[in-house]
């Protein structure tokens, strides 16, 4: 049965469309056919960080409106054969993402992938409604700072009260917790919140911890999902996260600050 | 100060105030956010009542949802310990007795 997982947030530049195409390319690399959608109409990015922003024809709206089929517009990745990514529309306005439309498409894409990642855009309106709306599961992307880390809960309360899944009172969306952008060093100062702290405020799961890492903009300029890069301490932290979702338990890497190495001192690898 | 700021320095413990602050602020907007809309009202028509027997201030009375597995309370907390009651308004409430 295809899983559809939303990745949220509430705040912006947190790191949603980042982790949306290292999940997706995660769960692909593990075998699993997966789709990851863009839910930013107007605001189209998950093209450039998946590196295939020459090659949309056609997007999510000319699909619900008809004007495309889904295969026409889905675009394989070159790097993985499960991987797809369905871009959005960079000119309609964001109310073209009708429920009904939106519904229809998934249903259609149910019939074809394992799993379907959609990276919701910032905020709480329409956009960011109808991408949680029709989730069996959410991945909640919080930095350790005061102001993500209460959109974070804002989310997962309307998560719990205007999800499907709660308007027909069903099983609740799985929640869980994926922590960027952690600071190790910072958080040894007493400068950042710990993980434990994030934990207990918003008392979910934690899926994974994404350290602060040269990888991820390294991955966005050359437009490679971050966990295409196994050597990047952020890329093997979305790999650990992705093993996670899947049931495996996986020590908790990358939150204790990293001792000089001589060898990552002299060949600079982040 | 200076001495004391030399030993904990407020930057050691930005992250312990933004924990409890976070914490503060997240228990108040939790609070608020099930609440149907009608309990503010439902809140001052009890104060009005309330009011007409012993002097209470507003918040005295405290009105909640909660839900206890399957069953929804609506929990209603009167302080009265100390309030003084109105006789007058205990006149107006009894019609019967006062003609």
């Amino acid at each position: 049965m295809a899983k559809v997982v939303v990745i949220t947030s509430g705040k912006g530049g947190v790191g949603k469309t980042t982790s949306a195409a290292a999940f997706a390319a995660g769960l692909a690399l593990r075998g699993h056919k997966t789709v990851v959608i863009d839910f930013d109409v107007g605001l189209r990015n998950l093209d450039l960080i998946m590196g295939c922003e020459r090659r949309v024809v056609f997007d999510f709206i000319n699909v619900i409106n008809g004007d495309a089929n889904l295969n026409q517009a889905l675009i394989k990745d070159k790097r993985n054969d499960n991987l797809f990514i369905f871009p959005t529309s960079q000119t309609r306005d964001k109310d073209a993402l009708r429920r009904e439309g939106v519904d229809r498409v998934l249903e259609e894409l149910k019939q074809q992938f394992d799993y379907i990642i959609c990276d919701s855009p910032a905020g709480i309106e329409h956009g960011a409604i109808t991408a949680l709306y029709f989730a069996d599961s959410a991945i909640i992307v919080t930095n350790p700072e005061v102001s993500s880390v209460r959109d974070s809960d804002r989310i997962i309360g309307i998560l719990a009260s205007r999800s499907r899944r709660a308007e027909r009172n069903e099983p609740p969306v799985e929640l869980n917790l994926l922590l960027t952008r952690y600071d190790p060093a910072r958080v040894a100062k007493g400068e950042m919140l710990t993980v434990e702290d994030v934990k207990e405020i918003l008392s979910i799961p934690l899926l994974g911890v994404i350290p602060e890492s040269e990888s991820v903009l390294r991955a966005s300029n050359t437009g490679t999902p971050v966990a295409f890069d196994s050597d990047s301490l952020a890329g093997r932290a979305y790999l650990d996260a992705v093993a996670r979702f899947l049931g495996e338990q996986r020590e908790m890497r990358f939150v204790k600050p990293e001792r000089r190495n001589l060898f990552r001192v002299l060949f600079g690898r982040a | 100060m200076g001495l004391l700021n030399l030993f904990f320095s407020p930057h050691r413990h930005s992250a312990a105030i933004a924990k409890e602050r976070l914490k503060i602020v997240l228990a108040h907007e939790r609070a608020g956010r099930h609440a149907p809309d009608f309990l503010p009202r439902l809140q001052k028509e009890l104060i009005d009542v309330v009011c007409r027997y012993v002097e209470i201030r507003e918040d005295m009375i405290r009105v909640n949802l909660g839900k206890s597995g399957e069953t929804s309370l609506l929990e209603i907390n009167i302080e009265i310990d100390g309030a003084k009651p109105m006789l007058g308004g205990l006149r107006a409430a009894t019609p019967g007795k006062s003609g």
